[in-house]
């Protein structure tokens, strides 16, 4: 059975609704792997609430811890379930509707043209 | 929260089969709809390709030609990186109604996930490194 593909989009859905979640993520997807304490300094959000942050997120599999000394331990992005997410967003995004007028249009249009020549 | 896997579309076109058949596995047909240029290898196994004046892209590998009646093809999900292999096939299925054609467009496959497989190549690659740079370091010590 593959994981369910549902819960992993779902994870990535509920971790960026949260504005202190989304500055994290797109912290370490801008500037690389940080501290705690590094994006405490970058962001206006406490050392603590940083570090609550990071473990929710590290156990829904979004950022991975590298093992290190405490305090020093830094996280980095891990992009896999964001890739499922894309594959959700994807789905919305495919505008077949608009594609499928377009098609119509062309059709149409070619058939006015035809028999005016 | 309900995984999309599938998208599908049926459309009433007042033009008979043969005419959508052009439109839709012709470079012609493609760029004047669909792409600002496009070209087509129309064969299964065949490549197209479609481009925009956005810089934006489309390669797409033909797997269904069955004259005038299914035209299908797989492609890249939109907006996962180029070297992701999932791919979604999209089959275009044309059914005479009366003096037109009823079009189905069916794209499937957005709900696969070989998120394992993902697993699996990165701690692969991890191990990987780790391994080779292991290795340089015995390498090193040993000089």
């Amino acid at each position: 059975m593959p994981p369910d593909i549902e819960a992993v989009a779902e994870q990535v859905f509920v971790a960026l609704a949260d504005p202190s979640r989304r500055a994290i993520l797109a912290a370490l997807a801008s500037g690389g792997p940080a501290t705690a304490t590094d994006l405490a300094g970058r962001l206006p959000i406490t050392r603590q609430a940083i570090a609550k942050h990071l473990a929710l997120l590290a156990e829904a599999g979004l950022v991975a811890a590298a093992p290190g000394e405490r305090r020093r331990v830094r996280y980095r992005l891990r992009p896999a379930p964001m890739r499922v997410a894309q594959q959700f967003l994807a789905a919305l995004a495919r505008d077949w509707d608009r594609q499928l007028d377009a098609l119509m249009d062309h059709l149409d249009k070619n058939e006015t043209d035809g028999g005016r020549s | 929260m309900a995984f999309p896997d599938r998208i599908e579309r049926t459309v009433e076109i007042a033009h008979p089969p043969a005419k959508v058949w052009t439109a839709l596995t012709t470079a012609e047909g493609l760029s004047a709809w669909f792409g600002q240029q496009a070209q087509i290898d129309l064969r299964p196994g065949g490549s197209a390709e479609m481009k925009w004046d956005s810089g934006d892209t489309a390669s797409m590998r033909v797997e269904r030609v069955e004259e005038p009646a299914v035209f299908g093809f797989t492609w890249h999900i939109y907006g996962l990186p180029d070297d992701d292999p999932r791919r979604t096939y999209v089959e275009f299925t044309l059914a005479p109604a009366g003096a037109g054609t009823r079009l189905t467009v069916v794209e499937s496959g957005f709900a696969q996930l070989p998120a394992d497989a993902y697993r699996a190549a990165y701690d692969g690659n991890t191990r990987g490194w780790a391994s080779e740079l292991g290795e340089l370091v015995g390498y090193l010590d040993a000089a």
